[in-house]
């Protein structure tokens, strides 16, 4: 399992030494369904980490013991030195944004901000202050007098973060909060809080089942599969160097070569090029853009694969082929090349492109 | 979208049977209220309003109506100290077991209201299972006499077949909150008495509203357990109607109180139905 590089390819704050949320060997079972299975994973300071997986790959429960509505079967979490899993959740220095915001019917936008902060009991006079500054970070000061059933999703959404936000937690947990919006809001509100997040310097734990909204807001994702981390890593080194055929395969397209390795040559079908990897069986991804029509001329050292063209997707700013070789071989082609591919076309791509992985603990 | 055959079809049925025997009687019932019985014994059909006159200045009339609010005002608050509590734990804490204690709490209303009544006048009585236990134990020398035919008798009675009636409305308006409101208060920093006294009680409200309604107007009305177990001092106000209706022989002022009680209930149907609104969010 690969995790986190250097800071620089993070492309966050430069790390501390000790993580603020250190989450170890957690394990969960209900009765004897295994729900998470040996999870260690830390989220740094100011870090933005998301969980990614599939729905039933545990995702949901892991927030779930973050946040206290569920204890561990096993193991230990910590936040910032102090033991975390023994506090009832509303001892927890962490808080969170609900999928479905659960925001409070009977009180107003602004009590609904406030409430955290009344319940701890602060002065009047500093809860509405906070109050105010909190609504107009997410621009909702204009509603703060509205019930939440008067205001669409997409302000339900920004009430639901300043009520997180306000109470300045350690660590904002967000379980999918963005699956309720339809796809232009959606894409508007990931740089959005991606922006917030920036801005305030929290950490955030996000939860989502969608990947490119993973990729675009990560500092760094989890992978998650059957309750097992299959991949931590940014979201550059998971697309480019995935460690599994699953992780290659749930993160954007890939073609899954299988091959042998024999004496410093990899044979796929009718492929074969050189590498260093040792005897024996490998798989590799190969991503469809790092294949490319081949011109007259070979690049040098580049694997060449002649097929014919079954289907053709127009994606806009480009077009995803299926090739099929004469082998049996199946490939994905991206291309920004429109034109009329028909018939039998030469391919090349070179030997670096394609990445060993592992293979996949097989599904139950 | 449909025919006008088929609306007419469907909406004529109940509203002919509302009318033949719900507003026809209270017409009726109207009409009764403002004449008078003649020395004969026989009704005569002309307009007085001398029975509602007689309602205000006749204290056993407007006493009665008094007492038997102040006796529904208990039931009510009692029924809703013992069915609020029980809807709760059902709702929050039962887990598995929730649907048995659910039907634990309907089968009484599954027993005949007498059998129930009766009930109470055995334990009760002079002679009753509770005075005899209490003299058994040598708490008491003789037996409690206020136990049975007083209002005392009469609020536990109403208290037990009615609080059913509260935990019902209380229980579905529980289980109608969404429980990750529950986990944002707590997520939120409330401890469990804050998450109870903010949200969950608030938007509990409607529920408790209509419980509190059907205990209050059912025990308003109630005739049986008083005649049971009320004795002189537990009388209700339905009993002087059954009377009127009855042994006494006046319609027309009994029908007065009943319109009288009506509009209570009617009044009190309207106001609870409006509060139950404000305080709805769904």
């Amino acid at each position: 399992m690969s995790t986190s590089t250097t800071p620089a390819e993070l492309n966050v704050r430069p790390a501390v030494s000790s993580p603020l949320l250190d989450i170890r060997n957690v394990a969960k079972r209900f009765g004897n369904n295994v729900v998470l299975r040996d999870i260690s994973l830390q989220v740094a300071q100011g870090e933005f980490l998301t969980i990614l997986g599939e729905s039933g790959s545990g995702k949901t429960t892991l927030l779930r013991i973050i946040a206290g509505f569920e204890s561990a079967t096993s193991g230990e979490l910590w936040i910032g030195g102090k033991r975390l899993d023994q506090l009832p959740p509303y001892r927890r220095p962490v808080n969170t944004v609900f999928q479905h915001y659960a925001l409070f019917p009977h009180l107003t936008v602004e009590q609904n901000v406030g409430y955290g902060l009344q319940v701890s009991k602060l002065p009047a006079a500093e809860v509405s202050t906070r109050v105010e500054q909190a609504l107009a970070r997410v621009k909702m000061t204009a509603h703060a007098k509205s019930k939440p059933s008067k205001i669409s999703g997409g302000q339900q959404q920004r009430v639901a973060l300043a009520r997180a936000l306000v109470n300045h937690p350690q660590l904002l947990l967000l379980d999918e909060p963005l699956s309720a919006l339809d796809a232009n809001l959606r894409r508007q509100m990931q740089v959005e809080l991606k922006s917030l997040q920036r801005e305030v310097g929290i950490s955030f734990v996000f939860v989502t089942h969608d990947q490119e909204e993973a990729m675009v807001m990560s500092d760094r994702i989890a992978l998650l599969r059957m309750g097992q981390l299959e991949q931590v890593a940014t979201p550059r080194e998971i697309y480019d160097r995935p460690a599994t055929t699953y992780t290659a395969q749930f993160i954007g397209h890939t073609n899954l070569l299988r091959g042998e390795v024999r004496g410093g040559i990899v044979r796929c079908n009718s492929l074969s090029w050189k590498t260093e990897l040792p005897d024996g069986l490998v798989s590799f991804s190969l991503r469809p853009e790092k294949v490319r029509p081949a011109g007259s001329a070979t690049t040098t050292g580049a694997v060449r694969l002649r097929g014919k063209v079954r289907h053709q997707a127009f994606h806009g700013a480009t077009e995803l082929l299926q090739i099929e070789c004469g082998d049996g071989l199946t490939f994905f082609v991206r291309t920004t090349n429109r034109g009329d591919w028909r018939g039998d076309e030469e391919f090349e791509f070179l030997p670096a492109a394609a990445v060993p992985v592992r293979e996949s603990a097989e599904r139950n | 979208m449909f025919s006008r055959a088929y609306k007419a079809a469907v909406t004529v049925p109940p509203l002919l049977w509302v009318t033949v025997f719900l507003l026809l009687p209270y017409l009726l019932m109207f009409c009764y209220s403002f004449w008078s019985v003649s020395p004969l014994q026989t009704i005569l059909h002309t307009w007085t309003h001398a029975n509602y006159d007689k309602l205000v200045t006749t204290p056993v009339y407007w006493q009665t109506l008094l007492r038997s609010m102040w006796i529904a005002l208990r039931v009510t608050l009692f029924s809703l100290v013992l069915g609020y509590p029980l809807a709760y734990f059902l709702s929050f804490y039962a887990g598995t077991r929730k649907d048995l204690f659910y039907q634990l709490v309907i089968i009484p209303l599954w027993v005949s209201y007498l059998v129930r009544a009766y009930a109470w006048k055995t334990i009760l009585g002079s002679d009753g299972v509770l005075n005899t236990l209490l003299q058994y134990v040598h708490l008491t020398q003789q037996p409690l006499e206020f136990l049975l035919y007083s209002p005392f008798a009469v609020v536990l009675t109403l208290t037990h077949i009615y609080t059913p009636f509260t935990f019902l409305p209380i229980y579905a308006s529980l289980e109608h909150i969404p429980r990750n409101l529950v986990e944002a208060s707590h997520d939120l920093g409330a401890s469990p008495i804050q998450t109870f006294w903010r949200v969950i009680f608030p938007l509990s409200i409607p529920g408790v509203l209509a419980g509190a309604t059907f205990a209050f107007v059912l025990s308003l009305g109630d005739f049986l357990a008083p005649q049971l177990l009320g004795g002189p001092s537990g009388i209700m106000i339905s009993n002087i109607v059954v009377t009127l209706f009855g042994a006494a022989y006046d319609w027309p002022l009994g029908a007065a109180i009943s319109f009288c009680m009506l509009v209570l209930v009617v009044g009190l149907l309207f106001v609870s139905e409006r509060l139950e609104k404000r305080w709805s969010f769904s």
